[in-house]
């Protein structure tokens, strides 16, 4: 008797909590007509980086196009993002749901292969199953015309690159930057330092050794693809007296005179465009790459730098290389020399 | 020249959160509590250095404050240990979890944003801070060497029964060296944030409360020997770094892997037979 009421107990109580945790996912919008579920990426919204990029996408989705949306922030992306996207294609109430970033690829692959009539988008990935939209970003090409503000604002002429860890997606960044340098200014040195280990993207005090290390070696200005690292990248320019880059989002008033411009992801447009198609029934389970063509990558508007450490001419200049870009004049390649 | 004195620079301002979070391992576990919570302390400590650094513009204040959260959280672990005799290991691995999820929530609730903390205004003078850690550590292993309280650690680690039986009291000696290590993992953590850097990331420690640990074992339990340690850690990533800005072919898995390697080459080469006190890790029941 007592074991059979200690279940029930137990039951009970587990029901509440189930009960409880689905009540805060539900959307509060009654009855649009298009639903979307999102589970963002480990930095989670307010990252400054592509997970508000996305945020933002949704929210412009929900103005423009009248959308109701779900959002899961996970802390890790296995097996917690995992079972969320579970849920939310067992709820089969969602017309599509987002993955945001890399890490979340093995997840939601395992999810889209048990749920085939359930429309998925990932961002930063490519999941090759007909019923996944994979929206990736020309990364090179962005990183090219960051080179290209180094190449031709660089007073030493050493440019520094820093990274996260050294896998394929950063390598992108390296390859862009280094050809946009080259491009501008074929004297000019790049130095490349990753950081490494398994914090690479969650560990500014060893991005700003590695900075300076860079500094050391003459580098004026470093172009970092390291995430939340990069603020020590930023503090070790501030300190020395020299220039930085963003990444990923508008970083340039981190520290405003440090910071000459931003290579921008656009993971908002590209999120728009895919939800837009939901709406218009035209979902199609493919891999759609941005580049500067499709406005998913550039630079920012140089509000802070402009006419001070970023000339004029540089900007026109820029402005141009980016224009050939799109156009298809110059052809940017995504790996890196060094790892050729 | 100029090279080899960046390097020895670069070694002195990689060091000092790991040196004297290892300096404060040592003394925590020669008194027979091991505490792996560390990492966590260190990050608490770098928040708490940070949330008084932007509201006061005191950094200095902020480092002071770190070292007492470190010490209040240490406070928990060292009750855990000692008066409910739980699982040390267990203990630490909580304070480490507790302390990553804490710092990311209170950064939301405090400031409404995620990932990090708004960046300060004015960073503590570094060259004093360092001095301040160097003499900090070199201190500790004298008081542990060279001192009558010192020696009663080391008593209370190796046979607390013995030490007990005249009359040293194992507990008040265990609260007190938990605690210090906790004090010490809270500057080694506000040093990151307030000294080096001006700004609180998540999980910015990165494993250098484990780091810290091997220096630890690495140095044998000995508090000069952990400042050792914990420099050759910091010269082997120096060193790897500007490998690397000089050659740029060298994969860098292979640079990364250098401060490792040296600390095996040591471990085989320099360093004799390595002895962990006695009662370490074990609670002590009357």
């Amino acid at each position: 008797m007592k074991k059979l009421l200690t279940f029930l107990f137990t039951v009970a109580t587990f029901g509440a909590i189930v009960s409880c945790g689905s009540k805060t996912e539900e959307p509060v919008v009654a009855e649009p007509e298009t639903k979307v579920a999102i589970v963002y990426s480990t930095g989670g919204k307010g990252d400054k980086s592509f997970n508000d990029s996305a945020y933002r996408g949704l929210e412009r989705a929900k103005e423009e196009l009248g959308i109701s949306y779900s959002e899961y922030e996970p802390k890790d992306p296995s097996t917690e993002a995992k079972n969320q996207l579970a849920a939310y294609a067992e709820s089969g109430e969602y017309d599509l749901i987002v993955g945001v970033g890399f890490t979340i690829n093995d997840s939601l692959l395992a999810v889209a292969t048990d749920f085939p009539e359930q429309n998925f988008a990932i961002i930063d990935s490519v999941v090759d199953l007909p019923n996944v939209a994979s929206l990736e970003f020309k990364e090179h090409e962005g990183s090219f015309l960051m080179g290209a503000v180094a190449g031709l604002t660089t007073k030493t002429n050493v440019v520094g690159f820093i990274g996260g860890v050294q896998f394929p997606l950063i390598q992108k960044f390296e390859a862009g930057f280094e050809q946009g340098v080259k491009y501008v200014n074929p004297d000019a040195q790049i130095v490349s330092v990753y950081i490494g280990g398994n914090n690479g993207f969650n560990d500014p005090a060893a991005a700003k050794s590695k900075t300076e290390a860079e500094i050391q070696q003459g580098a004026d200005i470093i172009y970092h693809a390291a995430g939340a690292s990069g603020q020590g990248v930023f503090q070790a320019a501030k300190e020395a007296g020299v220039y930085a880059i963003g990444v990923d989002s508008n970083q340039d008033d981190v520290i405003p005179g440090t910071i000459l411009t931003s290579m921008i992801k656009k993971v908002d447009n590209a999120l728009f465009d895919v939800i837009k198609n939901v709406t218009e029934g035209k979902f199609e389970g493919k891999s759609v790459i941005f580049g500067i063509k499709e406005d998913g990558v550039g630079t920012t508007d140089f509000a802070l730098s402009r006419g001070k450490s970023v000339s004029e001419e540089t900007i026109k200049r820029v402005e141009e290389i980016s224009k050939e870009i799109a156009d298809g004049k110059i052809v940017v390649d995504p790996i890196p020399a060094s790892a050729k | 020249m100029e090279i080899i004195l960046f390097l020895l620079i670069q070694t002195l301002i990689i060091a000092p959160p790991i040196l004297i979070t290892a300096t404060g391992a040592c003394v925590s576990e020669l008194s027979g509590v091991t505490n792996i919570g560390l990492e966590g302390m260190m990050l608490i400590g770098a928040f708490a250095a940070t949330v008084i650094s932007i509201s006061t513009g005191n950094p200095y204040l902020g480092i002071l404050i770190a070292g007492l959260i470190g010490g209040l959280v240490s406070l928990l672990h060292a009750f855990i240990s000692i008066t409910l005799k739980g699982n040390q290991i267990i203990s630490g691995v909580a304070i480490n979890l507790f302390a990553l999820a804490i710092t990311s929530y209170l950064i939301k609730t405090i400031y409404g944003q995620a990932g990090s903390t708004p960046r300060m205004e004015n960073l503590a003078n570094r060259n004093l801070i360092l001095i301040v850690i160097y003499v900090l550590a070199f201190l500790t292993y004298l008081f542990i060497n060279k001192t009558v309280l010192g020696l009663r650690i080391r008593a209370v680690g190796e046979h607390p029964l013995a030490a007990d039986t005249v009359g040293i009291s194992v507990y008040k000696i265990r609260y007190f060296s938990v605690i210090l290590s906790g004090v010490f993992a809270g500057i080694g953590g506000a040093y990151l944030s307030v000294v080096n850097l001006g700004i609180f990331t998540n999980n910015m420690s990165a494993g250098r409360g484990f780091m810290a640990m091997a220096a630890m074992i690495f140095g044998n339990w000995n508090p000069l020997g952990a400042i050792f340690a914990s420099l050759l850690f910091a010269f082997g990533d120096a060193f790897a770094t500007y490998i690397k800005t000089v050659n740029s072919s060298i994969p860098q898995n292979f640079l990364t892997m250098i401060p490792y390697v040296l600390t095996l080459i040591a471990l085989v080469g320099l360093i004799g037979k390595s002895r962990a006190p006695k009662a370490s890790g074990r609670p002590y029941e009357k």
